[in-house]
């Protein structure tokens, strides 16, 4: 089971009533997981991670055990009821799970979110491999009620994503009843200056709790070197230092249990602190004012692993490799056979000169670099609508006479777009906002959302229409445009229609994601087939890079190199000249 | 004693499948098994690396570079990608599959054709036509299941009724494929 998998099934376990979250890897799968559990979980996908908490929240205040999951960077857009809701405490117990991601294996940065448990006073718990997950899911509902306080469960990539062996438990129910307490719920300041107060007192007592619980332990042997580490930087240490090492492993790692952490450094000739990211637990250990060590050694930068440590700590030579002279190509993540981004970008291309681009969080992010170059910048979810509003003000303060493209997904449309459409509509920014509506959140792996006509929990709910909320905002329909992306005559069309006026436009560029499972079916066996004796071997084709397409050097000519990948979307055959390009197929 | 081992291909390969196969027959034969996977971008056509680990008592999940004891490629590029992570003596069980990654397609790189007779030499390398195997049992898709059959053989383990656990995990449809590939691949 993976730590994902545990988590949701320690939840369930625990008589979790509602659960919420915003898809985002490395934390999806906890949702997915969730859900198989509907039956007794309401489960749904919010439309950001701020919903997601707040969804989490009136459950907890209404009495249910309830669960918000992020991923990390989704943690700073709901960080805004949480830093109150910490202060109102809950009803039914309420645990926030952050998925961090040091590395960035699929993020744009590596934040550390533990530093959001003493900012935001948080209790947490760091669960290292999958049943610590389930067992610390269980433990911090039980926390967040006796202790009156918000719970956060911090993991890691390599927590959310390894799978080890889990024993399972059954599901207790745990019913809750509503009992309205504005002095407790309603935060007011006069409120608030109490429930202040209130929530110190509370992690004063959990800090207490922490000092004798079970979810801390030490693991002794002898008193040459003493390591205190907590989440999978444990499993790390354990493997690094074996049994030449004493061990202080931290499951709750906020509120620190000071006692606890100077009786194990007593009498220690050397404290080593192994974390990745931030020096959280390092810089407690010093202001307990006992000297150790630690990001003298490693980087904030990236994941540990035992060589990583071994390495850091000079146990053991480097470990000896085998070298070949040969290299392997490099093979990032590219867009899909028949993906419809690949349209709108091919088309955007021919306007490099007139526009400059800006994106977003999404597949679509694949489009920045070689082959496209599809935009310049990226930063958070939705800010592929708002960038443009100040870059395009700094352009017309240069007499730079280009225009701001911002792109974005469906999804991100829903997260918070939407939010900054309305501004760039409102402000008459010399913009054009490109909605890549695939009609999926597909990133992550197809997890519906406020557009799509099934719910996570499978029922049917209305689909919010994209246009219609575009439209809401009293742009004209002549400035909204919906083309299909791999249309090349319609988009370019587009483009240049956005790029004749100095007014706000939308691009609505709308075909659903190639891989999903409605459209498999739809599609039959479509595909694109090369003529070769028509084939002139111009390569043109071959300049929309799709991966199901190749130029054959031992013939001189086009080739579908993996028509079990191929769409027959066309794209490729719009560049033809001399119609060697045809769809074949097409019955389901 | 700890066996470490590195699966890698190409999204939509089946590696993480392959790789969850494997380890639950581990976990049945009483092994501690650790899996730890990367695929925030698995269908994309990125590399996808699997990394197993499983013994008496396993604690980390991740494979360090030269800590390998087998590499499992599923595509003959990805094999020498993943060479660094070969232990010295480890060893590597191949496809010789070729997928061409962007790179190649836009003829900013070259494709390492010559990849696996390197790696027969540099580190005794078995080569197994997995992906051909597939196609010419009509199942291109059953490649992965394919190297399974050869990996469980080449690993040093008691008999285990894997035709039964890989009936139990791969979509009821492709039972019959997916078992005759495994077969083809024991026997390769």
């Amino acid at each position: 089971m993976s730590g994902d998998e545990a988590v949701a099934r320690g939840a369930w376990e625990a008589g979790v009533g509602v659960a919420a979250a915003y898809p985002g890897t490395p934390s999806t799968e906890i949702l997915e997981n969730m859900s198989l559990y509907k039956d007794d979980v309401y489960c749904q996908w919010a439309n950001n991670e701020k919903i997601a908490v707040e969804i989490a929240l009136g459950a907890s205040f209404g009495g249910l055990r309830s669960l918000a999951a992020f991923k990390h960077v989704g943690m700073n857009a709901a960080a805004d009821p949480i830093f109150s809701a910490a202060y109102t405490g809950v009803n039914g117990g309420m645990v926030l799970v952050s998925a961090d991601d040091p590395g960035c294996w699929s993020s744009q940065n590596e934040q550390d979110n533990r530093l959001y448990a003493p900012h935001a006073r948080l209790g947490m718990l760091e669960p290292a491999d999958s049943q610590e997950c389930l067992d610390y899911v269980k433990a911090a509902f039980e926390l967040s009620e006796k202790f009156d306080l918000l719970m956060l469960l911090r993991m890691t990539t390599r927590v959310c994503h390894s799978k080890s062996l889990v024993e399972q438990g059954e599901r207790a129910e745990h019913p809750g009843v509503y009992k309205p307490d504005p002095a407790k719920y309603a935060m007011l300041p006069a409120n608030a200056r109490k429930r202040h107060v209130a929530v110190e007192a509370n992690l004063a007592a959990l800090k207490e709790y922490a000092e004798t619980s079970p979810l801390n332990r030490t693991e002794m042997h002898g008193t040459k070197l003493g390591v205190i580490a907590s989440g999978v930087c444990w499993l790390h240490a354990r493997e690094a230092f074996g049994e030449d090492a004493s061990y202080l492993k931290l499951g709750i790692t906020h509120p620190l249990p000071d006692r606890l952490i100077r009786d194990f450094c007593a009498g220690m000739e050397r404290i080593i602190v192994i974390e990745e990211g931030e020096p959280y637990l390092e810089e407690a250990v010093k202001a307990l004012g006992i000297p150790c060590e630690g990001k003298a050694y490693t980087t904030r930068q990236g994941e540990l692993s035992a060589q990583r440590i071994r390495a850091a700590f000079g146990l053991g030579g480097a470990p000896e490799t085998v070298q070949s002279s040969l290299t392997a190509p490099a093979r990032p993540p590219a867009l899909c056979a028949g993906c419809p981004h690949r349209g709108f970008y091919f088309a955007m291309q021919n306007y490099h000169k007139r526009l400059v681009a800006v994106g977003d969080i999404g597949c679509y992010s694949l489009g920045v670099g070689e082959p496209f170059r599809g935009f310049d910048t990226c930063i958070c979810m939705g800010s592929g609508f708002s960038i443009p509003i100040g870059l395009a003000k700094a352009l017309e303060k240069q007499g730079d006479g280009r225009k701001v493209f911002g792109i974005l997904g469906d999804s991100t449309f829903f997260h918070s777009g939407f939010n900054s459409l309305v501004d760039a509509v409102h402000a008459k920014a010399n913009v054009c906002l490109v909605v890549l509506d695939n009609s999926i959140t597909a990133m992550t792996g197809h997890q519906q959302n406020a557009g799509t006509e099934i719910s996570l929990m499978g029922y049917e709910v209305p689909a919010i229409n994209i246009r219609r909320m575009v439209l809401a905002t009293g742009l004209p329909e002549e400035r909204v445009l919906e083309v299909d992306p791999i249309d090349q005559a319609a988009m370019n069309a587009a483009i240049e229609k956005a790029l004749s006026t100095k007014e706000t436009w939308v691009i609505l560029s709308r075909r659903p994601c190639a891989l999903l499972k409605e459209v498999i079916k739809a599609r039959g066996d479509l595909r694109c087939e090369i003529d070769a004796e028509a084939c002139r071997g111009c390569r043109a084709c071959t300049k929309v890079v799709c991966p199901a397409l190749t130029f054959d050097a031992k013939t001189k000519k086009a080739l579908i190199s993996d028509p079990a990948s191929c769409t027959g979307c066309g794209l490729c055959m719009q560049q033809c000249r001399f119609g060697a390009i045809r769809k074949a197929g097409g019955k389901a | 004693m700890i066996t470490s081992i590195l699966l890698t291909g190409v999204g939509g390969q089946g590696t993480i499948l392959t790789t969850k196969i494997l380890s639950a027959g581990l976990a049945q034969m009483g092994y501690d098994v650790k899996m730890s996977e990367i695929h925030g971008m698995s269908q994309r056509g990125g590399t996808v690396n699997t990394q197993l680990r499983y013994g008496d008592r396993v604690y980390a999940p991740n494979i360090g570079e030269g800590e390998a004891d087998l590499i499992v490629a599923f595509e003959k590029t990805e094999a020498l990608r993943a060479l660094p992570y070969l232990k010295k003596g480890g060893s590597i069980l191949m496809d010789r599959k070729e997928i061409m990654p962007m790179s190649v397609l836009t003829g900013a790189a070259e494709y390492p054709h010559g990849a696996d007779k390197e790696l027969e030499k540099l580190a005794g390398a078995k080569v197994v036509a997995a992906g051909e195997i597939a196609e010419s049992l009509g199942s291109p898709k059953s490649q992965n299941i394919c190297l399974l059959g050869a990996l469980v053989k080449a690993l040093p383990l008691p008999s285990f009724d894997w035709e039964g656990l890989i009936a139990a995990m791969v979509p009821p449809k492709t039972v019959e494929m997916n078992l005759a590939a495994f077969r083809r691949g024991r026997e390769a």
